[in-house]
């Protein structure tokens, strides 16, 4: 074996941060590619109309065009994003900007190049976890990127059922980097930027400007109204670069009409797992408790999905909900969360906040897709690396908020892998988090717990954090939840079309929605009380 | 292997693997490591399914996908003795089964699969050139369902087997192994891609090869020898497991008792297989016949080896008849693969038994009849096994492995899954913080020179744009078929040429081992 001895001489490579992201950006990429062909819902011919109707209208008509079901309803940093895009697809086959004969086109140029802009886009969600691990350590980095770039919800929902969320999400994060950076004036601007390309980002707004008021314009008269200027200057910027023109051709009543079409109902279709959940279901009890005990509750006749018709309210029992009301219940959940901010404006807090702010919109907002808990489960990656107790959190949280976007795909075909992707996050994350918070309880002293108390949300604390509690372990409660999940899923799969047939079709899709929206609440309850305790 | 431990005192793997990519994925141990890898896998073969199959859209013939679906719709409609005889109910110019008897029975098992889910799609007759959404994700999940049943149990007892030895217990050597292995691109694009059942002889015979490896010769010979009877190509293997099996009995005590024993074992099993056709000899004959379709000529489209490659200077096929080529080819089989045998018989080793599986599937992948250009499988999967000790003959064999498959890929319609696994590979290959292996020690590598390597790699690159962009000139419409398949066939070459002169080295080297010993 001479030859053996010689081949033996190793060359150890120490890998950059910028080649291992890349790394798992390209293993990503190939297994986006492969996804070409797989099924895609009708926001894919929403996103190709727009190409077609930016390309070929002026502006002047782009939020009046109603050449398709499919309208506009996006900001205009959107509608110049896919005007950009449109460019290439003319070069690339002019059927895709045409708006007329592009309808409903679906040959497998356009399939390959929307699906490949998906692709590129996601770069900024590149560029955003790469600012945001730049300081950590490797093994936080690894296991970060393989939670977000490898994300089985942004597979699912952008390269599957085709969106721009990776892109968009990507923006917030490097908005998120600078502010963890105190470069708030820069974090402040993107985070203009984003709301520019999707208002539905706006949640968070509240926590932004509390946190960009206290801790970059606090501090003496002067200083703080020059910085409030130079801030408000900047965001208005942003905004009329945006508005200006449409507010220029007197349109602004327009825009804003497509852009919050209030006419829609509490619910989606399919009902995201929030607390209107619980609301809904209790309000099916009661009445059918007080049907019981002869009282004479007559049934709705409008529906929670449809929009506000005329004066009838879709519950039987309990008060309607207007979208004033989930206005004020959002504001009130973020309450906590804005106070924390004003008495204490930490930047290494501040991804810990704006998920939270998103959780709440998520909980209790107006007509909520499921695929909005994307803007939260993705943030909170970063806070997962940072002790236990967070891992803890997340682990479920993903599991649970990647399971409740199922219903999405529901043709054969993805079934598998729908599964395997997040079979796979699973295991991921589970040896991720296990090698991360490796059980170390042995060297556990007293002295390193009571430390624990004090630095509990460092930063710096990644040392002392990981003995807290003894590693990645789960209790009892989170294990037999997360068995449900599967016992849901089976129930769903095979048992209830073997015991009903095809009656009772919607019960699966309600457990789904009912089962979900219980870890994410508890979800939302864990993140309120991590933000309260922390001091 | 003895060198290896003295050289490489026992590190604390912790402190070497602390940073890279691997140390999650290792964290928990083999079980997980395997679990993830193969999940990951799975994935990659749903992906890869989505895609069309060979033959799809395309009557009256379709292709590969329709043959496997035919000889469903064929074995569980007709009595098992009707399976390979032409008659009312089975027309065997329209696909006719053509594979041993195990692909029959396979295919009947999946046969009343699919009846139960999708009864016309395996009726007899009126099923022909079936295709429906329903269909197709069935026959996907049979292909898949068997390697998993096949395939995927094969790498783990292979893994376990052969990184048994203490200093070989790298974590993320293992990991690395089990991913090359599992994601092999081209057994992926050709079953789950065009449409075939390779995983399940390549898994008996991965097998077989573990078990041999593990000293359990009577196992491996069973195994073996169902591998040769799922597919007949799995002969390719024959001379490295007759040479390394013989090779070792002769050293025991009774080297006849020890041959006659695995004889036994090996007729036991062919018997067991074959046993509906043994009633008559007409009739095993019947069904032999089918398996050697020698009419077809020596060989057929463009497949990188030598009666191909060649055929350009010497037309074979018209200075020959089927009768006089049938001879050469074999001769020529038998020859190239003698010095293995030969060093086989002489000292079998494990690692030579490797290095011998891959000489004879060479061989026979460059001189025998018939060959297809799937064949090329069949040396791959010895070169996956060996990537660990020879990581540069691997890289350069699949990459041109790939190239030889790349017109068929395009006639397919797979273009785009061929370069993302391709890509996929790559990746893999330079995963950031591997520990790498030093190339520029090997053999082949050091013939070659890092120039001419790049070059070739380049020749490689502009052959795949020149193919998919530019029309072929009229005269000569098969240039750039011929061209990529005499590149592949010179490394093909210079492969076979490298690891029959290592395989040989190897003797070398034990006997300075023992010279140091003494």
């Amino acid at each position: 074996m001479g030859n053996e001895k010689l081949s033996l001489e190793e060359v150890h490579n120490s890998s950059s941060p910028k080649t291992t992201i890349w790394w798992f950006f390209l293993i990503a990429t190939c297994v986006k590619v492969l996804l070409f062909p797989s099924y895609r819902s009708t926001d894919f011919e929403v996103h190709r109309n727009w190409l077609a109707l930016t390309h070929s209208l002026p502006l002047s008509r782009w939020y009046f065009d109603e050449t398709s079901p499919w309208t506009l309803d996006y900001p205009p940093f959107f509608a110049y994003f896919e005007r950009f895009l449109s460019i290439f697809a003319h070069l690339f086959d002019p059927q895709i900007v045409h708006l007329h004969q592009g309808l409903n086109y679906s040959s497998n140029k356009v399939v390959y190049f929307q699906r490949f802009t998906v692709i590129l886009s996601d770069l900024s969600l590149l560029y955003g976890v790469y600012r945001l691990t730049r300081k950590l350590d490797s093994r936080k980095q690894n296991l970060i990127y393989s939670l977000i770039i490898w994300s089985p919800m942004l597979i699912i929902v952008d390269h599957v059922h085709f969106q721009y969320n990776g892109f968009l999400i990507g923006i917030l994060l490097i908005s998120l980097s600078y502010l963890e950076e105190g470069r708030d004036l820069l974090g402040g601007f993107v985070f203009a930027v984003l709301l520019c390309f999707k208002h539905l980002f706006a949640v968070a707004a509240p926590v932004y400007f509390i946190y960009l008021l206290r801790h970059y314009c606090w501090g003496g008269i002067l200083r703080g109204f020059s910085r409030l200027l130079i801030m408000g200057g900047l965001v208005a910027a942003v905004f009329a670069s945006a508005f200006g023109p449409f507010f220029h051709l007197g349109q602004i009543q327009q825009v804003i009409q497509r852009l919050f079409p209030f006419g829609r109902g509490l619910c989606h279709a399919y009902w995201a797992p929030n607390f209107w959940v619980f609301y809904i279901m209790s309000d099916k009890g009661f009445a059918f408790i007080l049907r019981k005990l002869g009282f004479n509750i007559q049934t709705p006749a409008a529906s929670f999905t449809a929009g506000l018709v005329g004066d009838s309210s879709p519950f039987s029992v309990l008060p309607r909900i207007t979208p004033s009301v989930t206005f004020i219940m959002v504001l009130l959940a973020l309450s906590p969360c804005l106070f924390k901010a004003w008495k204490n404006p930490r930047p290494h807090m501040i991804t810990r906040w704006i998920s939270y702010a998103y959780t709440c919109g998520f909980l209790f907002g107006w007509h909520v897709h499921e695929k909005a808990s994307l803007h939260f489960v993705i943030p909170l990656a970063f806070v997962a690396a940072q002790t236990p107790e967070d891992a803890k959190h997340y682990f479920v949280l993903s599991i649970v908020s990647c399971y409740s976007l199922f219903p999405l795909l529901f043709e054969a075909q993805e079934y598998p892998i729908k599964v395997l992707l997040l079979l796979l996050h699973v295991i991921l994350s589970w040896s991720g988090f296990s090698a991360q918070f490796y059980d170390r309880a042995e060297t556990r002293a007293p002295i390193a717990q009571t430390k624990q108390k004090v630095d509990q949300f460092g930063s710096e604390g990644s040392l002392s954090s990981d003995v807290k509690k003894g590693g990645f372990v789960f209790g009892l409660i989170e294990r037999s939840y997360l068995a449900g999940l599967v016992f849901i899923e089976i129930w769903g799969q095979f048992l209830h079309p073997l015991l009903f047939g095809d009656k009772l079709a919607f019960v699966p899709l309600m457990l789904i929605s009912v089962y979900c929206a219980l870890g994410i609440m508890y979800s939302w309850i864990w993140q309120l009380r991590s933000i309260v305790k922390s001091h | 292997m003895a060198n290896k431990t003295k050289k490489k005192p026992p590190t604390t793997y912790d402190d070497v693997e602390k940073d890279n990519i691997w140390s999650s994925l290792i964290h928990k141990g083999t079980p997980t490591t395997f679990t993830t890898i193969a999940l990951f896998a799975f994935l990659i073969r749903f992906l890869v399914s989505l895609y069309p199959y060979s033959g799809f859209r395309n009557p009256p013939k379709f292709g590969d996908f329709e043959a496997q679906r035919h000889w469903m719709e064929i074995t569980i409609n007709l009595p098992i003795r009707e399976w390979y005889r032409n008659g009312t109910g089975n027309d065997l110019s329209y696909w006719g089964l053509d594979y041993p008897p195990l692909t029959a029975y396979q295919s009947w098992i999946h046969g009343v699969l699919l009846r139960r889910f999708h009864p016309s799609s395996v009726s007899l007759f009126s099923s022909r050139g079936h295709e429906s959404y329903l269909g197709k994700q069935l026959m996907r999940w049979t292909v898949i369902s068997s390697d998993a049943l096949t395939f995927f149990p094969a790498v783990l007892y292979f893994i376990i087997v052969h990184y048994n030895q203490p200093s070989r217990s790298r974590k993320t050597d293992i990991a690395w192994h089990i991913t090359i292995l599992l994601l092999n691109p081209c057994l992926i694009l050709i079953d789950h891609g065009h449409f075939q059942y390779n995983c399940i002889s390549l898994g008996f015979t991965i097998a077989a090869v573990a078990a041999i490896l593990s000293g359990k010769d009577l196992v491996g010979s069973v195994l073996y020898v169902l591998a040769l009877n799922h597919k007949q190509m799995s002969a390719y293997f024959a001379p490295a497991f007759f040479s390394h099996l013989l090779g070792k009995c002769l050293r025991r005590e009774h080297p006849v008792l020890e041959v006659s024993k695995l004889g036994f074992v090996v007729l036991g099993t062919f018997a067991a297989v074959w046993w509906p056709y043994l009633y008559s000899t007409n009739s095993f004959l019947e069904v032999l016949s089918r398996l050697a379709p020698f009419e077809r000529g020596i060989f057929e489209d463009y497949v990188a080896n030598f009666w191909c490659a060649t055929s350009i200077l010497i037309k074979w096929k018209r200075l020959f008849t089927t009768g006089p080529l049938k001879l050469i080819s074999f001769s020529a089989t038998i020859l190239s693969c003698f010095p293995s045998m030969v060093q086989q018989i002489k000292s079998p080793s494990n690692k030579g038994f490797l290095y011998g599986l891959l000489n004879s599937s060479l061989s026979f992948y460059l001189f025998s009849f018939q060959v297809h250009e799937k064949s090329i499988l069949l040396p791959l999967l010895p070169t996956t096994m060996l990537a660990m000790e020879d990581p540069f003959i691997f890289k350069w064999f699949m990459k041109f492995a790939m190239l030889s498959m790349f017109p068929l890929i395009c006639r397919d319609g797979l273009i785009v899954p061929y370069f993302a696994l391709l890509a996929l590979f790559i990746l893999v290959l330079n995963t950031p913080g591997q520990r790498r292996v030093r190339e520029n020690n090997n053999y082949v590598y050091n013939y070659l020179g890092t120039m001419t390597i790049c070059l070739i790699l380049f020749c490689s690159l502009v052959l795949h744009i020149v193919y998919l962009t530019t029309q072929a000139p009229k005269k000569y419409p098969f240039l750039f078929e011929a061209m990529i398949m005499n590149l592949c066939f010179s490394q093909f070459v210079i492969v076979t040429i490298g690891c029959n002169i290592k395989q040989w080295m190897l003797n070398k080297n034990v006997k300075l081992l023992e010279k140091k010993h003494i």
